[in-house]
């Protein structure tokens, strides 16, 4: 129990004393995890798509030539930044630009530093992205192809109009996976010295030895970051699965039946458990009915009249 | 009559299985054309051929009198005259039932979106799914979902709708909602080509119907000839099955 007061009492002095360098490091962490996975997902889109392009015996060789050299790149694309640790990918890259050409060109400051960050995590998303979306196409029953085809559509209109939507809905849990594995994942950025979530611990660690109690606030501040990112993932899948129940539209009264009449907000009449709406259309029934009546006795009452007027008429006539 | 279709010399070939010999036959307009035989005699994939959901292996499709077969890079606008119903309904289930029944109108025919809805109000509601519109492809019954597609056909104004086994896939209780819509094009005059297990369909609506079996076409005629007196002894084994059930 001491200990756990001892923690407590570390931790509220790390925070008090560097909680301006954490909320950098998340804001660092989350601007590369978002920007990333984004421009990650357009590579992934971009890959997916031309990998999937269809071409058969029939097309001219230079179109199949084409369409199979596009294949071979965006193969080799993936399975090379797949295939390697990130960490060194950014090596790679921060320091195989100016060796290559001798210095002129480089990541310079700490904008360099920015760059090639969100290139680095950027690329990777790419690759697992690019079969994501290669595996979320192929998983649309071809059925969904024909029936586009055969009222006349073009594989353009098909991909945009029918494809690509569902299978953007089926890949956003994929998407979701990225984001969160983008989060933790920034923090091999320390490497070429992007000042992220886990650098700050780094540095203030360095400087104060204080490994435990600096690991638990890290520790912390992930789960936060990634338990809302799988939060607003799921909200948005929620949303694009659009409602489980839809209205039957009234189209023509007479053809009133249990299943087309409904009350928005109130169910329908025949709702068992809507007694407040069979109420009220009774109500309204029996306005209806005493309406009905009135109308009917003031009809009887004027014919009666026309009737005693036309005998009295008679009478003075004769 | 006018001839709308006209299939010459058709042959089909998956690697070394020839599932089309030597198809010939015409469609006139308003000719309401049942196809008829044994699963595997080919029936299905003779109108995937006509609308070129298959690339035939040699033969010629004139449309219109104009073979589409030679014609470069017109699938599309082909297709868009020709409308197919399939078995299994292929409702674009990211859309409405609305939505199902205006894209294909606006995206290909390039209609004003007015005037696409209230085409598609119009078809919906003579399949009788005009309340369902706000629906969507898994909220409904498969004679539902099968009604919605025939829309979507009828709403791109085809010139010919196919038929690909339309109530296979359905609950016995559904086949005949489907049929009664399919009666009704009918005897609004629309060409139609249905290939069909229903034999009272084929009997009763069709003028002209289609006998298959091994890819080529055995035996065709008028219904009463064919259903009353077949000419060949495998058509008259083949219905004297299927009438036994």
């Amino acid at each position: 129990m001491d200990k756990l007061f001892a923690l407590g009492y570390d931790i509220s002095r790390l925070w008090e004393n560097y909680w301006p360098n954490y909320l950098t490091g998340i804001r660092n962490t989350l601007i590369v995890a978002v920007v990333a996975t984004l421009v990650g997902c357009i590579i992934g889109l971009v890959c997916g798509i031309l990998n999937t392009i269809p071409y058969t015996k029939n097309d001219s060789l230079g179109k199949r030539f084409i369409l199979k050299l596009i294949r071979v790149v965006v193969r080799v694309y993936v399975e090379v930044f797949r295939g390697t640790p990130m960490i060194l990918q950014a090596v790679f890259i921060y320091f195989g630009l100016p060796y290559f050409t001798s210095g002129s060109v480089a990541f310079k400051g700490n904008t360099g530093i920015w760059i090639a960050s969100l290139i680095v995590v950027s690329i990777n998303t790419g690759a697992y992205m690019a079969e994501s979306v290669r595996g979320g196409i192929i998983s649309i029953d071809p059925g969904q192809t024909e029936g586009a085809k055969a009222i006349g559509m073009t594989h353009v209109q098909t991909m945009y109009n029918v494809i690509l939507p569902q299978a953007f809905r089926n890949i956003i849990p994929q998407i979701g996976n990225n984001f969160i594995i983008n989060i933790k994942d920034t923090s091999v950025m320390f490497v070429i010295g992007f000042i992220e979530f886990f650098a700050v611990h780094r540095n203030i660690v360095g400087v104060n030895l204080m490994y435990f109690p600096s690991a638990v606030i890290e520790m912390i501040g992930y789960l936060c970051l990634t338990l809302t990112a799988s939060f607003l993932l799921r909200l948005l899948e929620k949303k694009m699965d659009g409602s489980n129940s839809y209205e039957l539209a009234q189209v023509d009264a007479l053809t009133m039946t249990a299943g087309n009449y409904n009350h928005p907000g109130r169910g329908t009449p025949f709702d068992e458990r809507n007694p407040e709406a069979v109420k009220s259309m009774l109500r309204e029934e029996l306005r209806r009915q005493a309406e009905r009546d009135e109308a009917k006795r003031q009809g009887e009452r004027a014919e009666t009249r026309r009737q005693n007027a036309a005998g009295d008429h008679d009478q003075r006539g004769e | 009559m006018k001839e709308i279709l006209q299939v010459n010399h058709l042959s089909k070939a998956f690697g070394n299985h020839q599932v089309l010999k030597d198809i010939d036959f015409t469609v006139s307009k308003g000719d309401v054309t049942s196809i008829i035989g044994a699963s595997g005699s080919g029936k299905s994939t003779l109108l995937r051929c006509i609308n070129l959901l298959e690339i035939p292996t040699s033969g010629e499709i004139h449309f219109q009198g104009e073979n589409i077969l030679s014609r470069k890079g017109g699938a599309a606008a082909y297709r868009s005259k020709v409308g197919m119903v399939f078995q299994s309904f292929n409702l674009f289930n990211n859309m409405t039932v609305l939505e199902n029944c205006i894209v294909g109108q606006t995206k290909v025919l390039k209609r004003p979106r007015k005037e696409a809805e209230e085409k598609a109000m119009k078809y919906l509601t003579k399949v009788g799914m005009a309340p369902y519109i706000n629906a969507r492809p898994r909220q409904l019954s498969g004679g539902q979902k099968q009604r919605v597609a025939i829309a979507r056909a009828l709403a791109m104004d085809p010139e010919v709708l196919l038929f690909d086994e339309p109530t296979s896939a359905l609950d016995p209780e559904m086949v005949g909602e489907v049929l009664s819509v399919m009666r009704d094009l009918a005897a609004d005059g629309l060409t139609m080509l249905v290939v069909t297990h229903e034999m009272a369909f084929a009997r009763d609506v069709s003028n002209h119907v289609v006998f298959m079996r091994d890819g080529v076409i055995w035996e065709e005629g008028a219904p009463e000839q064919i259903f009353t007196d077949p000419q060949r002894d495998e058509t008259r084994e083949f219905l004297s099955r299927f009438m036994e059930r």
